[in-house]
């Protein structure tokens, strides 16, 4: 008698993953370095408002893969599909292969927002010119339209008064968040960090989080390359254990950092934490 | 005695200056043409083909081994012998090609050489992560040179390129041989012609530390806008 209650408690259901659009699609993604093999057929499907965190110890080769989704790298093999267009590779005669056609990349490229380890910001530009300075340049938007977009992007990483500053005079923290101003000013399809608060002052760590959480809860599609565990369980919807260049372990984080299966993870998790 | 520098006959003072004006001329022009092969030199440099790269390096080397004055010989001599011939291949005529354009050509030919290595330098110095960022969001190639690559590497690049304007202006002298009345010709003659050697040298002296000290002045400013995001090396 009470066995028609229980379908009255049901969750609405999680709207279903083929609902929503595919940003990137990787399959099988191979990197050789010469004789040294990073990646060894790595995969990943990524979803409008994914948020997918890949963990891993040093030279487990995540920031490589990153660094392949906007060919910062050229993959040696694999297929990489973003934005529903996959991309068109020649070989090179020597084993690797470089994309066929510089314009798809570019137009890749502009639709993927990278955050760097080391923020990489023009030091010959103020913070404002270094946001505006892609839509303007690349993008082709009017300049009045980019200020007015880079000034409120700026105000939302709380850098405001910050606008006319250079780049060396800013802390490390200030520069990572002008940073993700500048990669959000390209209004990118995903996001990509690379590890972004690595080469931050551990006080200054904490501003350039919160303002990655926040971009995680407003549903914006991100991939994540970090050391910071108990970050990527707070904010990832899934996480990508790769080891030695294959994921030993993926799933939704409270699975992966609660039950990790593989005893290497369980390893890796006690030494980080 | 200081009336032979009047600028208006007898005095020699128009002479000198309009020698002092042509030099400038063929300085400024040497310069800027030493400025385009440098940047194509550099470029060339760094990220031609091994063809590109080969032709850049037998450039630089050959131009920086051998004697300015011995270039300026072969070139404007051999350089213009050359284009004539050329000329009558083709069955056109013989063509007198003027000492300021020679003296552009030849002096740029030999500012491009030492300009290449100048820019090459200074583009190496840019921090590899903002090439990086700019490939990483979307940038042609053309739009990274005109954006990020020169802007950030002209800091590195002024104090170097401001040693080649200063040469620039003085081996304009270099150019007396072939005959083109720049300052050093015009002095010598107008020395010769009143015997006031002294007199005269030192004019022509005082014109090219004038141009200098002009020169200092303007490439200090220059500087201290390309330096615009850049610390001063004191506070680091």
């Amino acid at each position: 008698m009470t066995a028609p209650q229980a379908a009255v408690i049901a969750k609405p259901p999680h709207p279903a993953t083929a609902e929503r659009a595919e940003a990137i699609h990787i399959w099988n993604l191979h990197k050789r370095f010469g004789e040294l093999e990073v990646l060894k057929g790595v995969s990943l499907t990524a979803r409008d408002g994914d948020v997918v965190a890949l963990i891993g110890g040093s030279g487990s080769g995540k920031s490589t893969f990153l660094r392949c989704i906007n060919f910062l790298e050229n993959p040696t093999s694999g297929v990489i599909r973003i934005n529903g267009e996959n991309v068109r590779m020649v070989s090179d005669g020597e084993g690797g292969q470089y994309p066929a056609d510089r314009r798809q990349i570019e137009r890749i490229r502009s639709r993927l927002g990278m955050v760097f380890q080391n923020f990489n910001l023009w030091h010959h530009m103020t913070l404002l010119q270094n946001v505006v300075e892609v839509p303007i340049h690349v993008l082709g938007m009017k300049r009045d339209e980019a200020v007015a977009l880079g000034e409120q992007l700026l105000e939302r990483v709380g850098l405001s008064e910050k606008r006319d500053v250079y780049p060396a005079y800013l802390s490390g923290g200030q520069q990572q968040r002008g940073a993700i101003a500048r990669a959000l000013a390209i209004r990118p399809r995903v996001m990509l960090f690379d590890e972004p608060t690595s080469a931050l002052d551990p006080e200054l760590v904490g501003e350039v989080l919160k303002v990655i959480a926040d971009l995680a809860k407003e549903g914006r599609t991100m991939l994540l390359v970090t050391h910071e565990m108990k970050f990527a369980r707070e904010v990832a919807s899934h996480v990508i254990y790769l080891h030695n260049g294959v994921i030993e372990e993926e799933g939704p984080p409270e699975t992966l950092f609660g039950a990790p299966k593989s005893n290497r993870l369980k390893q890796f998790i006690r030494t980080v934490s | 005695m200081l009336e032979l520098l009047s600028p208006v006959p007898p005095g020699w003072g128009g002479n000198l200056l309009r020698g002092l004006a042509h030099s400038l001329q063929i300085a400024f022009g040497a310069f800027s043409l030493g400025l385009v092969i440098g940047t194509f030199g550099a470029y060339g440099k760094l990220y031609g083909g091994p063809v590109i790269r080969d032709i850049t390096a037998i450039y630089t080397t050959i131009v920086r081994a051998v004697p300015e004055l011995v270039l300026i010989l072969i070139i404007y001599y051999a350089g213009t012998d050359l284009i004539n011939h050329i000329l009558e291949a083709m069955g056109y005529a013989r063509i007198d090609i003027s000492g300021l354009v020679a003296g552009i050509v030849v002096l740029g030919f030999v500012q491009g050489a030492y300009a290449t290595e100048v820019l090459r330098g200074a583009i190496k110095s840019i921090p590899q992560g903002e090439i990086e960022a700019a490939r990483a969001f979307g940038m042609s190639p053309g739009v990274m040179m005109r954006r990020i690559t020169l802007p950030a590497m002209l800091p590195h690049a002024l104090p170097g390129l401001a040693n080649l304007w200063l040469i620039a202006t003085k081996d304009t002298a270099l150019l007396a041989v072939v005959g083109f009345s720049e300052l050093t010709l015009e002095t010598r003659q107008a020395a010769g012609a009143t015997k006031a050697y002294f007199l005269f040298y030192m004019a022509a002296g005082l014109l090219y530390l004038l141009v200098t000290l002009t020169s200092s002045a303007i490439i200090g400013r220059v500087e201290r806008w390309a330096r615009r995001g850049m610390p001063s090396v004191k506070e680091a």
